[in-house]
């Protein structure tokens, strides 16, 4: 496996582990707590999230010589923005049901903060090929995350897994877990869970993360792929 | 000799309470509330009581030998919290729903933000909340098989608790009410029970007037200037029964003055009970539910640091930066 910088493979462990943006970079927020009621509602929003961010990384990796640095931000949701009213009919069309579920969900991608943050950080930086395969990396992070949020909300809060009911007659559902307190809760323990395999592989490689903080990039997993830059703009420049 | 020559830092006027007696007067203060609950609800008001308090115990003890901490079940707060969660559950409640509350309350409410004294809300309201929100149907059922009430004539309006009753305008045998004659949870039945072990508490200095009369005498203001302007008949009669119905006497005396969630300093903690008797009147008397005490204490559990900001006393010496510019000004 070519793990060097900047290769599709890394790029899409890149979304998948290292940044994984619901888990590590904690961006898409809104989203992610809204629409994980259920296995089936995350899966579709996050490929309609996945289509729309290799689309719109690919066509702001090609245009970055054209946009003007001042305007970049309007260019960008202007291109964010056709592929989501493309996403949105399409899924209208062919998917009426996970569109309904979705509902006011969908046409927030456009101010996805994951799609704003990557067109920011990689995409209006680098070649067209790259982009594809980190904005693809990043959405199958998102969607993995999106799941197994979803996942565990949906079994323990109804006792089903993409609506087929799963546990024995005597399970008595925890409802919290599909209302809005439950999906802070999931999140919040899968978060703990990644930050302790992170923190348990950074050790192991003789660095404390808990000392240091991310000011010292000597230690940092990411400083291949960072250049001391990245995760700076991606925290403060876009959140939606 | 050379003991007297140790130098230390401050505090050096030590007092010889600890924890573990401090947990242990709350349980006694809590033994006449249980007593009432058992002799209104029956036997199995005493088994959940029980269950709750050994999965409490139990999940401490559980965590804290699997995360490789000191194991705290001895300083009894895991007991108070135990039997504080039993107390919020109604009398004939599956067993279940105690254990799984303990579990939550003790793990992920006290023991993930650091284990006693570093919670940032009541463990046993966070569990009565997390429970209420997901089995409502079986956190609202009253209806009582055994023990006194069961058997007393109130079959016309079986089940439905008093604060329902209040709800709709109209006032509550108050006799019943102050006794513990009444539909409930096992703890909020008796206020005479809540009182008497209040009154140990304060007897002995574990909790002080401040919090419980600030937030219980904002709250009695409220609804009596409401039931005024709302024209109910007897509007002194129908505040005293808001007041000595449901969760408020429990929670005025036993769990919001919980020290860990609770401001220290004296402003700090008015300010709490006025806001804690603010935000029960606003659940109680204009929101749609009935009951609102655990919502408003965890509501403003969440508060505490910012009001302790805000109310930080001076240190000795130094003067207010206003002050000062005027004095020289």
């Amino acid at each position: 496996m070519n793990m060097s910088k900047d290769k599709p493979l890394e790029r899409i462990w890149n979304g998948i582990y290292v940044e994984n943006p619901v888990f590590c970079l904690i961006l898409g927020m809104c989203p992610t707590l809204a629409t994980t009621t259920s296995a089936t509602n995350a899966i579709g929003m996050g490929l309609s999230t996945t289509a729309i961010l290799t689309a719109s990384n690919l066509m702001i990796s090609l245009l970055k010589k054209v946009i003007p640095n001042r305007m970049r931000i309007p260019s960008y949701i202007v291109i964010i923005a056709s592929f989501v009213t493309i996403v949105e009919f399409l899924m209208e069309g062919f998917t009426p049901e996970v569109y309904k579920a979705l509902g006011i969900y969908i046409p927030l991608i456009v101010v996805n903060c994951i799609i704003m943050g990557r067109a920011e950080a990689y995409a209006g930086k680098k070649g067209p090929v790259e982009s594809i395969f980190d904005g693809l990396g990043m959405g199958i992070g998102f969607t993995i995350a999106l799941l197994l949020i979803g996942s565990v909300r949906e079994l323990v809060g109804a006792g089903t897994i993409f609506g087929i009911k799963v546990t024995p007659g005597i399970y008595v559902p925890v409802n919290i877990f599909i209302l809005a307190p439950g999906a802070f809760l999931v999140m919040a323990f899968f978060v703990a869970i990644m930050n302790k395999l992170k923190i348990g592989a950074a050790r192991r490689t003789g660095w404390d993360p808990t000392e240091n903080g991310c000011a010292d990039c000597s230690g940092c997993a990411h400083r291949n792929n960072c250049s001391g830059k990245v995760s700076s703009e991606e925290n403060t420049e876009v959140k939606s | 000799m050379e003991n007297k020559y140790s130098v230390s830092p401050s505090p050096h006027v030590r007092d010889n309470v600890t924890t573990e007696k401090i947990m242990g007067a709350v349980l006694i203060a809590l033994i006449p509330a249980s007593l009432a609950g058992v002799i209104f609800f029956g036997l199995h008001a005493l088994i959940v009581l029980i269950v709750s308090i050994v999965s409490s115990v139990l999940s401490e003890y559980v965590f804290e030998k699997i995360t490789k901490r000191p194991v705290t079940i001895k300083d009894l707060s895991a007991v108070v919290t135990g039997l504080l969660i039993g107390l919020n559950m109604p009398p004939e409640v599956p067993l279940f729903i105690p254990i799984l509350g303990s579990v939550f309350g003790i793990i992920v409410v006290k023991q993930l933000f650091g284990g006693i004294g570093q919670n940032f809300m009541n463990p046993a309201l966070g569990a009565r909340c997390f429970l209420l929100i997901s089995f409502s149907s079986q956190m609202t059922d009253f209806s009582v098989k055994g023990g006194w009430v069961g058997k007393t004539a109130y079959d016309a309006i079986s089940s439905a608790t008093p604060l329902a009753t209040l709800k709709t305008g109209v006032s509550y045998p108050l006799g019943d009410l102050f006794l513990g004659n009444i539909f409930g949870t096992i703890g909020e039945t008796s206020a005479l029970a809540l009182l008497i072990g209040a009154v140990f508490l304060l007897f002995i200095k574990v909790i002080d007037l401040r919090i419980p009369l600030s937030y219980i005498g904002t709250f009695l203001v409220l609804v009596l200037i409401t039931s005024i302007i709302r024209g109910y008949e007897a509007p002194f009669y129908f505040t005293l029964c808001e007041v000595f119905a449901g969760g408020l006497m429990l929670g005025a005396w036993f769990m919001a003055t919980d020290y860990a969630t609770s401001p220290m300093t004296t402003k700090g903690q008015i300010i709490y009970g006025v806001c804690l008797g603010i935000l029960t009147f606003l659940f109680r008397m204009v929101s749609k539910s009935a009951e609102g005490v655990s919502y408003a204490i965890i509501f403003m559990n969440c508060l505490t640091p910012m009001i302790e900001q805000f109310t930080r006393p001076l240190a000795f010496g130094i003067v207010r930066k206003k002050k000062k510019e005027e004095r020289n000004g």
